[in-house]
């Protein structure tokens, strides 16, 4: 089914999403790979605040390549999710809305979806030109010195994601492969 | 004797990774195409539009095929009449990473160190692999390569007694294990024999192959052929959303090998499969 939602996500637009939609995003998305991850954990552990409210927002797991002049970002297609399933549970159940990427999840990461109403997201990975096309600003917001890892505030507009994971327990990579499998 | 000037080199190095990064080469755009073509999911078929899309987009507005520009893979193959001149071929690659990367406005995804992690900030060095040939020329073969997939391959020591069935379910195995996260539609690279770091070597160099063609050897050109089959049968799909092109090509490539083993290296690349390669 397809959908149009706006960014950050209510709880209410999560649990209306199901896996296998096919979904456009307006509105702001974060990104964050990596090396922000790591220092988002490590300032938890400390007990200070996250550089940015995460309430409601999609993380957007990518690192771009540089922006020519007069555009807003270069290619910005996501990365491997599944190098952020060590950080992400604590980051759902903090209030983060859901999480953009691409690849499979860990069950800790599925289970946490669930049990915060969220949602995962997969934008097509390789298609990084495509995508930067639905990307109209971008301004680093934290971790500047981590270069292309910095933390970004993106503006989008008909961003398209398919929902992975939904907050029913449903698995499109699980259920789609079968399907298919001769 | 032929002499060359090391700058060549650098120059070329540098053309070549903006090249690889911008445009896919002649044999992935025609392997792309024939997958769009032929793939039986409506969703699958849709991601594969996209992709067409997305290249098309990368050539016109100049924006990389994919954020991820790689990590420099060079394969120089330097005739023995040759006498390189002006300076360390070595640094002269290197050189030509550096321009390329920062004047291309490519990603820079190189950190100096594993554990430290520092970003190189020109994404030098590349990763070079040098073999000395016959002749006065220089074979350069330059293949970005990005980490979603590279993160997914594999070596398995087998045991001889594992034979073919065993090679088969080692491959099988990699990319049911890589499924989403390696960008499919994949191009498989397979190194058979030889050690643990020939067989890795002959995988990358595998996926340099151009897509559409096979190994000269007849049982090997079967394997990568029933190989390929097997692959699209799994259903993992473009995007890894389900669908029947999960594999544009197996590329296996063949060494002898010690009496005890039996080595098997699986490289995978994702569609963005770049590779360019000139000669000087």
């Amino acid at each position: 089914m397809e959908k149009h939602i706006t960014a950050p996500i209510t709880k209410e637009i999560a649990k209306s999403l199901h896996a296998g939609d096919y979904v456009y995003i307006t509105g702001t998305l974060y990104t964050a790979r990596d090396a922000a991850h790591k220092r988002m954990y490590e300032i938890l552990q400390e007990g200070k605040e996250l550089p940015v409210d995460i309430t409601n927002q999609l993380i957007y797991y990518m690192g771009p390549s540089p922006a020519r002049e007069g555009r807003p970002i270069g290619s910005a297609g996501p990365t491997t999710a599944s190098r952020m399933d060590k950080y992400a549970p604590q980051l759902l159940d903090l209030g983060l809305g859901g999480m953009i990427g691409k690849g499979k999840r860990s069950k800790e990461v599925l289970d946490a979806i669930v049990r915060n109403n969220s949602v995962y997201l997969a934008a097509v990975g390789g298609a990084g030109a495509l995508l930067s096309k639905c990307i109209t600003m971008s301004e680093i917001v934290a971790y500047d010195d981590l270069g292309t890892e910095a933390i970004r505030k993106l503006t989008v507009e008909n961003f398209p994601v398919i929902v992975v994971a939904d907050c029913q327990g449903n698995n499109l990579y699980e259920t789609a492969i079968k399907e298919y499998a001769k | 004797m032929r002499t060359i000037n090391v700058n060549e080199i650098t120059k070329n190095v540098k053309e070549m990774c903006i090249e690889a990064n911008y445009y896919l080469s002649p044999d992935m755009n025609k392997a792309m195409k024939c997958a769009a073509l032929e793939e039986e999911s409506p969703l699958g078929k849709q991601i594969l539009d996209q992709l067409g899309q997305n290249l098309k987009i990368a050539a016109e507005d100049m924006i990389p095929i994919c954020q991820d520009t790689g990590m420099a893979v060079i394969f120089l193959e330097v005739g023995q009449e040759v006498h390189l001149e002006g300076g360390l071929l070595e640094d002269a690659v290197n050189e030509g990473v550096r321009e390329g990367y920062v004047e291309g406005y490519l990603r820079k995804s190189v950190v100096n160190d594993p554990i430290i992690r520092e970003n190189t900030k020109d994404n030098a060095p590349a990763v070079i692999h040098m073999k000395l040939v016959a002749g006065d020329k220089v074979k350069i073969k330059v293949a970005p390569k990005g980490f979603g997939s590279e993160n997914m391959s594999r070596v398995f020591m087998l045991k001889p007694a594992q034979g073919i069935d065993g090679v088969k379910e080692a491959v099988l195995t990699a990319v049911l294990d890589a499924g989403p996260n390696a960008c499919p539609p994949m191009v498989v690279g397979v190194g058979i024999g030889g050690t643990f770091e020939k067989c890795a070597l002959m995988a990358k160099e595998a996926l340099t192959r151009e897509v559409g063609t096979h190994s000269q050897i007849p049982y090997v050109k079967e394997l990568e052929e029933e190989l390929l089959s097997k692959i699209n049968g799994l259903g993992i799909g473009p995007g890894g959303l389900g669908g029947t092109m999960t594999a544009l090509a197996v590329s296996i490539n063949t060494y002898p090998t010690h009496i005890a083993g039996l080595p098997v290296g699986v490289n995978i690349c994702c569609h963005v499969n770049r590779h360019v390669i000139r000669e000087i």
